[in-house]
């Protein structure tokens, strides 16, 4: 058959095909050609059509064939076949096929071959693709070499070495006595390479790593020489001579100084030296530069020489060369932690940075930028990266955001700032928020009870421009049903009020839940909205209009609120201005979670229930009404109770939700009240203990006291304090009778002044037994951030020997630690 | 460590590639084109390294060529940078004014400078007549 082609004329032929399937085609022909040309076992032209099998392969086609003609070409004599029979193995070849153990007696022969360049291939090939029983039986072949003098043989050796180490970590002691004078080379390249074979070595072993400690001085004057010697042309890169190996010393330095006092004593000299002395105009010269920054930021350096290498970042920052600046913004990101007011020097030039047109630099200032935000410079860092988030790319949006929200929730100077700039994050971003910003924002809203005027009426203002924004129209429509009387009655401090209308909002409340761009979750909440809004706005039957309209929706979530709703419109009238009351304080758990929950049984069930229903609902509470009028005119806030769900008769045995993303601690209890409603199956029970609310409750070891005392009903007082919070007392009643008959339908009430807020749980029961044979225990928690003295006033009201007695009292004995 | 090195024209056709840590050929052309595509699209404001999964991808552009250098987190991108020059540079002086076609046509020489300089991931020598004395020892070899 004819000559086989050359593997020029292969490349020419294929590049004139012009399709894909051409240049398959070509392939298989000459692929078929070279086939039956090994069977003819030809060693002429072996060599050639192994050649051209590896373009091939470059090329992606399979050429798993030619593997043992590679082992064949190996075992020639002629160096052109035995240099591409070793391409061919280090190409075709790996660990997992078969084939390549056979390649272990040709390369131990090569090894010892009289050509330096054969033996060198041998080494090449076997640290290329050695496997580990190759490189056990090989080792001891590769330790004589690295001991020879031919410097050729010996870097090649050092590398081989390298890999045998990786592959047998057992065999890295053979190599030890090998390694003394590897560092007395003159020879650049065994230099080098023997640096590495010390690098993987202290790497492996910390024994080693001692042991190579004493290297040092000698790694230091080496360094030295390099950088003292005037031009040698052999090595020099740009006026600086040998870079690589001096990046490869600074690194084998960085490991032997790690963690090590003295040697990092012995290097800080020439590290200040390489700093100093090395010319940055070329990229080179900065390499050398980045490797030192790194060198001295992880061996124990003193001060000084940290500071200098910082600004040797900060140098970096100004450079036109991006490459620099992405270098320096990435090694400021691990430096940040511990330096980190001398990289505040460099502050402005980052928040610079954020402005790049690339993208891997944006994010590396993104990132340091939230790294340095502390309480001084919070307004002017928000403000940039306020700048940024509106114009950069989507795929920064979610992280800036939530880096915002946690600057913000940090170090906000006042709760304006803070409301401003989240709510200016969700008007421009509010898309990309992670899914707790809403309930955290809301939380936030509740705590500053002063802004709520203000906040509605920007939430509104914003909520007139776009719709578009989910999270931003959820907090917006849940806001509005809370403090729409505030909207509309026009008083804001903050702002200049806007005059709006009770129509305007309820309007603008529909629209959400007609318009195609809201979820179902927005509508849930605008629904809720509005129900809110008919105790606080005169415009009822509009409102029931509305809530009727979509008792028939085919979102069965939006069905079920309305029936509910409609059923508090009919036959629970007299309850829902009770149930729709304002929102109390909502603490954050953002440690505890839900170990904070209530862990009264009723409890468990709501919330698996809330997870499946997330948007909130409001929470009925009871008996806010009787207590309003308890107040009367003095200046007593609000009391704010726990609830009971409610069991509207249409939805067989479902609780209304109690708040669903929002975590509640020492939470909505569930309780059944005195009015009598039917005991609810299963899961609200009766006899609850409020006793183990709180898991880490530290008793301060505050006296109790005795509240109330008169007609065989005696009340006496307990205190704790919850640990998460130290502004909330949490204060256990204690009833007991001494009468001989049973006090039953009992029930507890009380209210506290305007600067406080009070929470109360639900009593372990109604029936308080006579002669003291038990007691009934309440739990009330309260608020005291201005920790004022407390005062409470509490109603009872219960039925005794046939007849209902109700008494008032005023409660201010209580002692100083209580509220302090 | 280098993990492998590539040289890529604009047409995303491979013209040399050398893999330090062994890939599955099937998965080397996704590999391949996958790297190809996140650096040929690159403007030229753009810094020259990028994250790739969980490795540094180094590139370097000459005239039709891209030279593509994958390497650990580890690795001195500066100092890679200078080697991807160093290794232009190299050829440049072994086959005086080097162009795409010389490294195609030759690839094995190619393959062999190559190996001269990285072995196993790691840099051998980079002084150019040491690195290219093999090389002219063979063409010697080969005429006699």
């Amino acid at each position: 058959m004819p000559a086989p082609i050359r593997l020029r004329e292969l490349i020419r032929t294929i590049r004139t095909a012009r399709t894909q399937a051409e240049e398959r085609e070509m392939i298989q022909k000459e692929c078929a050609a070279i086939r039956s040309s090994f069977r003819e076992e030809d060693n002429t032209y072996r060599c050639r059509n192994v050649a051209k099998l590896l373009y091939m392969h470059m090329l992606g086609y399979p050429a798993h064939f030619g593997q043992l003609e590679c082992l064949k070409l190996i075992a020639s004599q002629k160096f052109t076949d035995k240099r591409i029979g070793y391409l061919g193995a280090m190409l075709l070849l790996d660990e997992r096929q078969d084939v390549h153990l056979l390649m272990t007696n040709c390369i131990k022969n090569d090894l010892n071959h009289s050509t330096q360049y054969v033996q060198g291939l041998a080494l090449c090939t076997l640290g290329c693709m050695g496997s580990s029983e190759m490189c056990r039986d090989l080792a001891g072949e590769v330790e004589k070499l690295l001991k020879t003098s031919n410097s050729y043989l010996r870097k090649k050796a050092a590398l081989c070495a390298v890999h045998v180490i990786r592959k047998v970590p057992e065999l890295m002691e053979m190599f030890l006595p090998a390694t003394k004078n590897l560092l007395s080379e003159k020879n650049h390249g065994v230099l080098h390479t023997s640096v590495v074979l010390l690098t993987e070595m202290c790497e492996r072993s910390p024994d080693m790593l001692s042991h190579f400690r004493k290297l040092v001085p000698q790694l230091v004057r080496i360094l030295k020489n390099l950088i003292m010697s005037g031009y040698s042309p052999e090595h020099d890169v740009s006026g600086i001579s040998d870079p690589f190996l001096q990046v490869r010393i600074l690194r084998l330095l960085r490991i032997l100084g790690r963690s090590d006092d003295d040697s990092s004593e012995a290097m800080n000299d020439i590290l200040a030296q390489v700093a100093t002395n090395t010319e940055t105009s070329k990229n080179v010269g900065n390499a050398i530069l980045y490797e030192t920054v790194l060198t001295i930021m992880d061996i124990k350096s003193e001060s000084g020489l940290r500071v200098l290498a910082i600004n040797i970042l900060g140098r970096f920052l100004l450079n036109n060369d991006k490459n620099i600046r992405y270098v320096a913004l990435t090694s400021l990101l691990k430096t940040v932690q511990t330096d980190h007011n001398a990289v505040q020097r460099h502050r402005s030039t980052i928040v610079d940075c954020l402005k790049d047109l690339d993208v891997s630099i944006k994010r590396r200032a993104m990132e340091l930028s939230f790294a340095l935000v502390n309480g001084n410079n919070i307004r002017g860092m928000m403000k940039e990266l306020l700048y940024f988030l509106d114009s950069c790319d989507p795929e920064f949006k979610a992280d800036c955001a939530s880096g915002v929200f946690l600057a913000a929730e940090k170090y906000a100077p006042s709760k304006r700032w803070h409301i401003d700039t989240i709510m200016r994050v969700l008007t421009t971003s509010g898309s990309y928020v992670r899914d707790d910003s809403v309930p955290n924002l809301i939380q936030l809203i509740t705590n500053s009870v002063e802004m709520h005027a203000y906040t509605v009426q920007r939430l509104y203002k914003a909520l007139l421009d776009d719709i578009s924004q989910q999270p931003l129209v959820q907090v917006s429509s849940w806001c509005i049903g809370e403090y729409g009387d505030l909207l509309v009655s026009g008083q804001c401090e903050e702002e200049e009020p806007i005059q709006v209308t009770e129509d305007e909002v309820l309007d603008v409340l529909e629209g959400l839940l007609v318009s195609n761009l809201s979820t179902p979750v927005t509508r849930g909440y605008s629904l809720t909205a509005i129900m809110k809004l008919s105790t606080r706005f005169s415009s009822v039957n509009r409102i029931k209009k509305v809530v009727s309209i979509y008792g028939s929706s085919i979102d069965v979530e939006l069905q079920q609120r309305a029936v509910e709703y409609n059923a508090m419109f009919k036959k629970y009238d007299h309850m829902r201005p009770a149930l729709l009351e304002r929102m109390p304080i909502m603490e954050k758990s953002s440690s505890n979670g839900p170990t904070e929950m209530v862990q009264t049984n009723g409890e468990t069930e709501p919330s698996a229930l809330e997870s499946k229903h997330p948007p909130p609902v409001t929470q009925p509470t009871n008996q806010a009404n009787d207590l309003l009028d308890l107040l009367g005119g003095n200046d007593v806030g609000p009391v704010i109770q726990t609830s009971m769900p409610t069991k509207p008769p249409s939805s067989g045995g479902e609780l209304l939700d109690l708040l669903g993303d929002l975590s509640l601690t020492g939470g909505p209890t569930s309780a059944p009240v005195s009015t009598g409603p039917p005991p609810q199956p299963g899961f609200l029970l009766d006899g609850l203990s409020s006793q183990n609310l709180f898991n880490d409750i530290s008793a301060a070891g505050i006296p109790s006291m005795t509240a109330y005392n008169k007609n065989g009903l005696k009340i006496e007082f307990t205190f704790e304090r919850a640990t998460p919070n130290p502004n909330i007392a949490v204060i256990t009643i204690h009833a007991s009778n001494t009468t001989d008959a049973d006090m039953t339908e009992f029930v507890f009430q009380a209210a506290v002044p305007k600067t406080f807020q009070l929470q109360l749980l639900s009593p372990s029961s109604n029936v308080v037994p006579a002669l003291n044979q038990g007691t009934v225990t309440q739990v009330i928690r309260v608020l005291n951030p201005q920790k004022q003295q407390l005062r409470m006033r509490i109603k009872l009201t219960y039925s005794h020997k046939g007849s209902a007695v109700q008494d008032l009292a005023e409660v201010n004995n209580f002692p100083p630690q209580s509220w302090q | 460590m280098i993990k492998f090195v590539l040289m890529v024209n604009r047409q995303g056709q491979t013209r040399l590639s050398r893999y330090y840590q062994p890939v599955e050929l099937g998965k080397r052309a996704a590999l391949e084109a996958d790297v190809v595509r996140g650096c040929l699209y690159r403007k030229k404001e753009e810094c020259s390294f990028v994250e790739y999964k969980d490795f540094k991808l180094v590139y370097r552009h000459y005239a039709s060529l891209y030279i593509v250098v994958g390497i650990t987190e580890s690795e001195n991108e500066l100092s890679v940078y200078e080697l991807v020059h160093n290794f232009v540079e190299v050829l440049d002086k072994y086959f005086s004014r080097v162009s795409e076609l010389d490294i195609m046509f030759n690839m094995d020489k190619v393959h062999i400078i190559l190996d001269e300089m990285i072995q196993n991931g790691h840099v051998v020598e980079t002084n150019h007549s040491r690195i290219l004395a093999p090389l002219s020892a063979l063409d010697t070899l080969a005429h006699s």
